[in-house]
């Protein structure tokens, strides 16, 4: 069984008893053994429980108990998503050995579909950045080119997807930070609609906009995850109490026929590569042939969506990351006895946060305070309505809306780490989703002629239509590989020691 | 309207209890400038007319019967503390002196 086959191979392998979930467990092992010192995807391995986790799928299969489609297949968890006595950082040191006393939504979903969770992934801390360069603990590195950023803030998913450390992988995506980092690694993220998983157990970056969401090399892959992982939960507030939509199904369809794809005017132009523009349109011309209509929209809004999203984001990081106060969990400072817990409170979150963390609680903490408020949050949310009206109404000429997920390929690791602008432009494609809480997919659409680099492809969706992702990607990808000859990965040059 | 002054940011600080070196506060301030400078152009698209959006899709109260399931044990809920004792949170003083 090689470890280059896709999630759904796996999980036939399993059923026909080919490989053992143990046996699949430690193949991956081996491969992150061999490759994850040179790509860092993961912070945290847990053997012990991947391994019992795995050792009690075997026997139940051996007796003949009806299992989950993924059982036994193995997968990587963003370490933004708690899990009961595993490490949990968050990227950052704030939380450095803090070990979760229970288990995220996400975590007893795929602990009860038998899903292997082999280790928790690298991040931007507390999600923030579009890198994960901003992790406490060292970057992750693109296993397209080592020297490039794998994306972010979910670089780590991506990069294990890419590096064949692991077939599945959790997301977690409040601007961007599982469809970025797909679409910088040639892998596939989908951020489902806004409630459509559970919150419960992701540490909170900005309420309102983070989604946790699937990750995998292939769009029936990440349908099959998303299945495993949505639905409603009464132990979160703003989950949707509505049937999860058949994406497996519309995955496996791949037919778009008269279906109408809408294309965003002002997703496209200035700020994009010329690669990533050409590898786009040859997608598009893909789905003419199979029959989709193709329909011009503007959304003129949306030019202002990235101002708003870095008002709206820091302006609840600011009032959710108050919770890091040394006092009932997490990393205390300078307790020595004639401190205050005021002083002790203040030099914690100066050794505790890093440097974006602090930009963006101090701008949000300034976006709140009284005179500014109306100016800037405010201003923020009027924004994000006019955002969502533009969708509305893109959605009445249009089935989906598609456009490239990011404006660049991967960059060099270091190019933009000290400029916060030109850094948070790589998410101008990807925020206008999470301003109106609907459902947006990247996967492959080719290699920019310029760099050799993945592109990816954007698909968004109304709220509640998230199959409607996975009808066009399903459709997309399989027209694209037809094209190839062969998955894109299999472009990607070969690591040092992989198997 | 974008500019923000060195002090506002080092008052910005001690209202988000963040210490922060001379050093720090240098870098963060001029950051701040720049940053504001973007963001500010929220305040050109939307008018008086325009109602705020605070939660992409709508949600009332959600309520749920009151009823006792498991929960953490005071071991449980106390194992990622820095300190603590006699099954409490052991926290530094929070009043003063005076």
């Amino acid at each position: 069984m090689s470890i280059r086959r896709n999630a759904s191979e796996m999980s036939a392998a399993l059923a026909n008893k080919e490989i053992s979930a143990v046996e699949l467990a430690n193949q991956h092992y081996a491969q992150i053994e061999a490759v994850d010192k040179d790509v860092h995807a993961f912070l945290h391995l847990d053997k012990d429980g991947a391994l019992a986790q795995a050792q009690e799928v075997d026997k139940k299969r051996a007796a003949g108990e009806k299992l989950s489609p993924l059982a036994g297949v193995p997968l990587a968890l963003k370490d933004v998503l708690v899990q009961k006595g595993v490490p949990t950082t968050c990227g950052s040191k704030m939380l450095e050995g803090w070990r979760p006393p229970y288990d995220a939504t996400v975590v007893t979903k795929l602990k009860d579909a038998g899903v292997v969770i082999l280790g928790k992934t690298n991040m931007d801390e507390f999600a923030m950045g579009s890198s994960t360069e901003n992790s406490a603990y060292g970057p992750t590195h693109n296993p397209w080119d080592l020297s490039r950023i794998p994306g972010g803030s979910g670089g780590g998913s991506s990069a294990a997807l890419a590096a064949f450390e692991a077939p599945l992988a959790i997301g977690t995506d409040t601007g961007g930070s599982i469809r970025q980092p797909a679409s910088v690694t040639g892998t596939v993220g989908v951020k489902p609609t806004y409630g459509g998983v559970s919150r419960y157990g992701l540490v909170a970056f900005s309420s309102s906009l983070d989604q946790a969401g699937p990750c995998a090399r292939t769009v029936l892959d990440t349908a099959l995850l998303h299945q495993t992982i949505a639905g409603f939960d009464p132990k979160d507030s703003t989950s949707i109490n509505h049937a999860v939509p058949d994406v497996v199904a519309a995955a496996k369809k791949k037919d778009v026929k008269g279906l109408r794809i809408g294309i965003v005017k002002q997703l496209a132009g200035e700020g994009y590569q010329k690669g990533v523009e050409n590898k786009f349109n040859e997608a598009v011309a893909e789905l003419v042939k199979l029959g989709a209509e193709i329909v011009e929209v503007s959304c003129p809004n949306f030019e202002y969506a990235l101002a708003a999203y870095y008002l709206i984001a820091p302006s609840e990081c600011s009032s959710n990351l108050a919770r890091f106060d040394s006092m009932r969990f997490g990393l205390r400072v300078g307790d020595d006895g004639a401190k205050s817990a005021e002083e002790v409170m203040n030099l914690t979150r100066q050794v505790g946060f890093g440097r974006e963390v602090k930009r963006r609680i101090i701008l949000g903490t300034y976006a709140l305070s009284s005179g500014y408020y109306d100016a800037y949050y405010g201003s923020a949310q009027k924004v994000r309505t006019l955002i969502k009206q533009d969708f509305d109404a893109a959605f009445e000429k249009c089935d989906v809306l598609v456009s490239p997920t990011a404006p660049t390929t991967a960059f060099k690791i270091g190019e933009k780490s000290d400029d916060p602008l030109a850094m948070y432009l790589n998410d101008i494609a990807t925020i206008p989703v999470n301003m109106a809480g609907i459902g947006g997919m990247s996967l492959p659409c080719g290699l920019a002629e310029e760099d050799n680099l993945p592109v990816g492809f954007q698909i968004m969706a109304p709220a509640m239509k998230d199959d409607r992702m996975y009808l066009v990607g399903g459709a997309l990808e399989a027209a694209l590989l037809d094209k190839w000859g062969k998955p894109l990965l299999d472009f990607a040059p070969k690591l040092a020691g992989s198997k | 309207m974008s500019g923000i002054s060195r002090e506002e940011v080092a008052n910005l600080a001690r209202l988000a209890r963040i210490e922060m070196s001379e050093n720090e506060l240098d870098h963060l301030s001029g950051e701040m400038q720049v940053i504001l400078g973007a963001v500010a152009r929220v305040q050109e698209v939307a008018g008086a007319d325009v109602s705020p959006t605070s939660h992409p899709i709508p949600v009332n109260n959600v309520v749920r019967e009151d009823v006792v399931a498991p929960s953490l044990t005071p071991s449980e809920a106390l194992s990622g503390a820095p300190a603590s004792a006699e099954q409490r949170f052991k926290v530094p003083q929070i009043l003063g002196e005076e």
